[in-house]
């Protein structure tokens, strides 16, 4: 994609002038299309990221009428309990809550390489000179610790692999990165890398290790602050490690007809665990879901797949609702862009879909985002949008409100450059503008 | 309503044509006098330095890249000229209105009538609102022939010493074309390269919080004038100090001056472990620690240093540096693919195998062509998200001059002489590249595209360096060659200085210009001397780096205690102690290994065979900065998102220790590991066991005590246990993982 960013801005209104209506340009128009809304008071983000990129077609836009060649095996999508709002056939109990998320279907932007698609959704920002920090990453700074976040857990945690493609914290540095915690919270023991103890090592090892360990670490170069610091951490380490805190990650600890309703697979039992961090007030917290970047055997993919999205997702948001948290917390879920529409039917794909970034869906529910909606349509064959363009940064920034993080106001720069959270506040970016439909 | 389009359409018109004859109606307003000063009003002698004191080009105001409200003005005033036109023509001259000055929006906005996000700047009435109309009355003129003009700047007073505690009021004189002086001190903008040891306010009050020298700058109005402050040692020193070599005679006038005394010559123990960190990025094997503690040679040290330069291992961690400075990555933001990325880190490691001169070494990198797969030093040219020509001139300027351009790619920098312009012009140099896909997957050709150009307002830009000397480039030449040329000229102050004081930071944790990527004159080498010998020794060898790590390993100074004395504990700047450094992501993951025999399995996400990596594969010799694992992740190990060494990240943290003690990765490479199992199940005894346990991770033999402490251990329990743990225990000390 062109890097708008650099093209002047008098030539750029030019240009864009007298092209397609109802879409407005940087951030005056963009904030002053509709009532500015308020701040929001959303305390936590569950991002249920998949890896690769969903197809949209087979999720939350459903084509059934452009033909078996874009629609593949799944030609019968079902209404949901929003009148009018039909979503794909293998995602019944969502179906049945669509009263409590939007789904966005005017995502877009164009990119279709895994790496800077991810950059461009995950960040919200085009590629540039800088790299910037990811959604997580910034509600880490804002939120995080030394903010109102009073918690001993890390502040941004990815369960359970990292997701890789870029650094995500970009230049506010590796403070800012998410705590992966490792493991496989299906298994028998959910082993979180440095907090839950590994296979063998009981507490009478620890604290015979532990022993140990003070006797011979006695290096202390005169003083040196640097030591001094790192002894300080060992002892906060065992504060942790010794205390409640792990138990959270201990899904034994639940009863087995809860976690059978999120569904035993790693995917339903991250949601559980999400749940569970969000009422320790842990800010930011990505399910990666690695398995969405189907070029082959997509709809074997998919008949195992979605199930567990659906089981695991719909049980999310209708638990963080009955616990009254769904209106503190931004549940969100998609991909860095969708699959094509049409279905490759050639060798060597056989029945695939490729990358797609002209047009893809994500859903959005709670923290202060209104559930039943739909934002953004695309055309007949979901290939194109037709209504209501939705950029990642417009995205981004509609969260960063209901988070009451000022989406205009500015990021630390290690060398003093002038950073924006969002790139709506520099002006010169296309915008569909914040998602005031839906806040 | 179209009637009323077409009248402002008109107006503006007749705004336009208006302004766009300023300069003939400014002989008109001569006869106007200007209430203020009793003289004529221009933007660059008045309007300028109120915008300025005022802040209006704040980032957060109109000094944003998107503007605000269509009135756009350059980031610390860096360009007059470009500001006054904007502002004259922002929105089609609404915001000036000549014949009746004070219904301008301008002035509206300034004095509150109308909204404006920055708030009231100037009341009704104020002298500096009498200021503003009568400019916008006599024309709004830019400058009037023979106007007075800044020529310098000057801080009062020029020379001083302090001591910790003390305060200063500095002044800034701005010194005029018709030899007036004016004190500008309340509208100078100060800094100090070192506010630990001289902390500036912006009134240009100072204060000396630390012994050493600081680099005081004061600019205004794109002027700028230093000052450098010595804040003395309160201790006095008179070291008995036996230099190996010239670099300890240059460290020793600087002690001498700050009043510093050198630790200890460190033990044959710690140089042992530090030079084999910090020469090939691995801990010495068992073997390799006693054959050098049992060595009684008198220069085992020096023999150890030639040794260790010599080895492939060295050429491994200078292929490492290379590309995390380079970039070196297949996916995000660089993008160069896995087949690229392991043909770029080969030809990075033979170069170090091979002793390239540096000087051929970068040139082969800047005057690259051809293949990503097969020329594989084109790929400096291709780690780029966007390969704008002023980027990559950014990126040279950072790895091999150690200036931060990129600050001037959006605004001038704030104390320094380069602007845009110089930006623009170094862009200039590498706008004539071409790139091209081939029938190969992921291949590309970068090639010398003659009819390459950068344009900057319409005009095409001609290339020009950062000393802003316009430079010479004959008809059909590739402009690459002529910047290469220049670059690397013996004579060129930036490159040999950059790579000395590299050096010197890798060996040594701070650089004698510090950062070590931020060379400019407000923030100069604390010592000079010393700087300058070390560029004279590299290029008097012909750039051989190894020369270079040879003088300064073989210096006292590099082999001093990193235990500190009474004397030299605040000592940070001035090398009089050896600067511990925790072990780098690589260094303690490879260091995990080879105590263990284990090995790391390394995982990209990109499914390509050239993301195979052998199982026997260092964290060091990783080539691609897309393959990693959550250790090298969580200790820091650089994003390769820019070429800054800050990129890397040696701070310990909460969740390292975490890991260290607690992680499930950790424990199964104790569990997992064969050299163990063979401790075990051999008939040594504990003694035995804890010596080489020592030897491998600390590369010492245990002391008496420690001896003592773990045989009860052992003792206590079952012999796998005792070694698990034990390895464990020493796993967590500092002293395994710090370099000391």
């Amino acid at each position: 994609m062109k890097n708008i960013r650099l093209i002047d801005r008098r030539n750029f209104i030019k240009s864009v002038a007298g092209t397609a209506a109802g879409v407005a340009f940087g951030s005056q128009l963009g904030f002053a299309s509709g009532p500015k809304p308020v701040m929001g008071k959303a305390k936590s983000v569950i991002q249920v990221w998949m890896w690769g990129g969903p197809s949209h077609l087979d999720t939350f836009d459903p084509k059934p009428g452009a033909g078996v060649d874009y629609t593949g095996p799944y030609r019968k999508p079902i209404e949901t309990n929003v009148k009018g709002v039909y979503i794909g056939q293998k995602l019944p109990m969502l179906a049945k809550i669509a009263d409590k998320y939007a789904i966005l279907r005017g995502m877009t932007h164009g990119v279709f390489a895994h790496e800077t698609a991810t950059y461009l959704v995950q960040t919200g920002m085009q590629p540039g000179e800088m790299v910037y920090p990811s959604l997580g990453a910034v509600v880490a700074l804002k939120k995080g610790f030394g903010q109102e976040y009073k918690g001993v857990l890390p502040p941004y945690i990815c369960l359970t692999q990292p997701q890789g493609r870029f650094s995500e914290a970009g230049f506010l540095g590796p403070k800012y990165k998410p705590f992966s915690t490792g493991g496989d919270p299906n298994a028998g023991k959910f082993i979180v890398q440095g907090i839950v103890a590994p296979g063998g090592i009981d507490d009478k090892r620890l604290a015979g290790r532990r022993g140990l360990l003070d006797k011979l670490d006695r290096y202390d170069a005169a003083g040196n602050s640097t030591l001094v610091q790192a002894d300080d951490f060992q002892e906060k380490a065992y504060d942790l490690i010794l205390g409640d805190s792990k138990k959270i990650f201990d899904l034994n600890l639940e009863s087995d007809e809860l976690r059978q309703k999120y569904g035993r697979n790693r995917f339903g039992q991250s949601c559980l665990l999400a749940r569970k961090l969000v009422q320790q007030g842990v800010p930011f917290i990505t399910i990666n879901w690695k398995g969405w970047d189907t070029h082959k055997k997509h709809f074997e993919s998919m008949d195992k797949q979605l199930p567990q999205l659906d089981q695991g997702l719909a049980t999310l948001i209708s638990e963080l609702s009955e616990y009254g948290l769904l209106d503190s917390t931004i549940v969100l879920c998609g991909g860095e862009f969708g699959r094509s529409p049409k279905v490759h039917m050639d060798p060597p794909w056989n029945g695939g879909r490729q990358h797609y970034g002209h047009a893809f869906s994500w859903l959005v529910a709670g923290g202060g985002f209104k559930g039943g909606q739909v934002v953004g349509e695309t055309d007949q064959r979901g290939e194109y949008i037709r209504n209501r363009p939705i950029y990642p940064w417009d995205l981004n920034a509609s969260i960063y409100q209901q988070l009451g993080i000022d989406p205009l106001g500015q990021l630390p720069h290690p060398h003093g450059c002038v950073a924006y959270v969002t790139p709506l506040a520099s002006g010169a970016v296309q915008s569909g503008g914040l998602l005031t439909e839906i806040m | 309503m179209r009637l009323r389009i077409f009248l402002s359409v008109c107006f503006a018109v007749l705004l336009l044509v208006l302004f766009s004859f300023t300069n003939d109606l400014s002989s008109y307003s001569y006869g106007q006098i200007s209430e203020v000063s009793g003289n004529k009003v221009s933007y660059l002698g008045d309007i300028r330095p109120f915008i300025d004191i005022k802040g209006c080009n704040a980032a957060q105001c109109h000094g944003s890249v998107g503007d605000e409200g269509g009135f756009e003005l350059s980031l610390f005033n860096g360009d007059p000229k470009g500001d006054y036109e904007r502002m004259i023509y922002a929105n089609r001259g609404r915001y000036f209105d000549r014949f009746s000055p004070e219904n301008s929006l301008f002035l509206r906005k300034i004095n509150g009538k109308s909204p404006h996000k920055g708030g009231v700047l100037a009341e009704k009435g104020s002298k500096e609102y009498q200021m503003l109309v009568a400019w916008i009355s006599q024309g709004a003129v830019y400058e009037y022939p023979n106007q007075r003009k800044i020529v310098s700047l000057r801080i009062n007073p020029e020379k001083f010493q302090m001591k910790v505690g003390q305060e200063k009021q500095l002044s800034l004189m701005a010194v005029y074309s018709d030899g007036t002086e004016k004190d500008v001190t309340a509208e100078g903008y100060f800094t100090s390269n070192d506010m630990a040891v001289i902390a500036v306010g912006g009134d240009g009050g100072i204060r000396a919080g630390h012994f050493g020298q600081s680099c005081v700058s004061a600019s205004y109005l794109r002027n700028t004038a230093r000052v450098l402050v010595t804040v003395g040692n309160e201790s006095r020193s008179n070291p008995q100090f036996n230099g190996n070599n010239k670099v300890d005679d240059l460290i020793l006038a600087k002690w001498k001056q700050m009043g510093l005394e050198p630790s200890r010559l460190c033990s044959d123990e710690e140089f042992l472990r530090r030079v084999y960190l910090d020469v090939t990025g691995a801990l010495p094997t068992v073997e390799q620690a006693k054959e050098f503690l049992a060595d009684k040679a008198g220069n085992k040290r020096s023999e150890l240093i030639e040794q260790l330069l010599a080895s492939d291992k060295f050429a491994d961690f200078q292929a490492l540096k290379w590309c995390d400075l380079l970039r070196v990555k297949s996916e995000f933001p660089s993008n160069l693919w896995p087949n690229a990325v392991q043909a770029y880190q080969r030809w990075l490691r033979q170069s170090f195998i091979e002793d390239k001169p540096y000087d051929q070494f970068v040139r082969e990198l800047l005057v690259s062509q051809g293949s990503d797969f097969r020329d594989s030093p084109v790929n400096f040219y291709r780690a780029f998200p966007d390969r704008q020509p002023q980027a990559i001139a950014d990126t040279a300027a950072l790895i091999f001059m150690g200036a931060r351009m990129s600050c001037a790619r959006c605004h001038e920098h704030p104390a320094e002489s380069w602007g845009s312009r110089e930006s623009l012009g170094m862009g200039a140099f590498f706008a004539k590249l071409g790139y091209k896909k081939t029938q190969e997957w992921k291949e590309e050709i970068v090639y010398f595209n003659p009819d390459g150009k950068l344009m900057h307002n319409g005009k095409i830009v001609q290339p020009q360096y950062i000393d802003g000397t316009m430079a010479e480039v004959k008809a059909g030449q590739d402009p690459r060659e002529v910047f290469a040329n220049w670059l690397t000229a013996k004579d060129n102050p930036w490159f040999a200085q950059n790579i000395s004081n590299k050096i010197w930071f890798w060996l040594m944790g701070r650089g004698i210009i510090h950062q070590p990527d931020d060379i400019r004159p407000g923030n100069p080498a604390t010592n000079p001397e010393l700087l300058n010998y070390l560029v004279e020794e590299l290029v008097g060898k012909d750039y051989d780096l190894k020369h270079l790590y040879r003088l300064i390993l073989n210096s006292r100074t590099y082999q001093l205690s990193s235990e500190a004395n009474a004397n030299n504990k605040d000592d940070y700047a001035y090398f009089s102690h050896y600067m511990i450094k925790r072990l780098t992501a690589e260094q303690l993951l490879d260091a995990v290994g080879q105590v263990t025999g284990t090995n790391e399995p390394f995982t990209s996400r990109i499914p390509e065979p050239f993301t195979f990596i052998p199982d026997d594969c260092s964290a060091v010799q990783l080539a691609d900065g897309s393959i990693t694992t959550p250790f090298l992740e969580m200790f820091g190990r650089p994003g390769r998102d820019s070429s800054f060494e800050s990129q890397r990240n040696n701070q310990a943290a909460m969740d390292q220790i975490l890991h260290f003690i607690n992680s499930e990765h950790l424990q199964k490479r104790l569990t997992s590991s064969s050299v163990l199992k063979k401790i075990v199940a051999s008939k040594k005894n504990p003694k035995q066991i804890i010596d080489e346990l020592y030897l491998a991770m600390l590369s010492r033999y245990p002391k008496a005590d420690e001896v003592k402490i773990l045989a009860e251990f052992f003792d206590k329990n079952k012999r796998n246990i005792a070694v698990e743990d034990t390895v464990w225990a020493i796993m967590n000390t500092k002293e395994f993982i710090f370099n000391h």
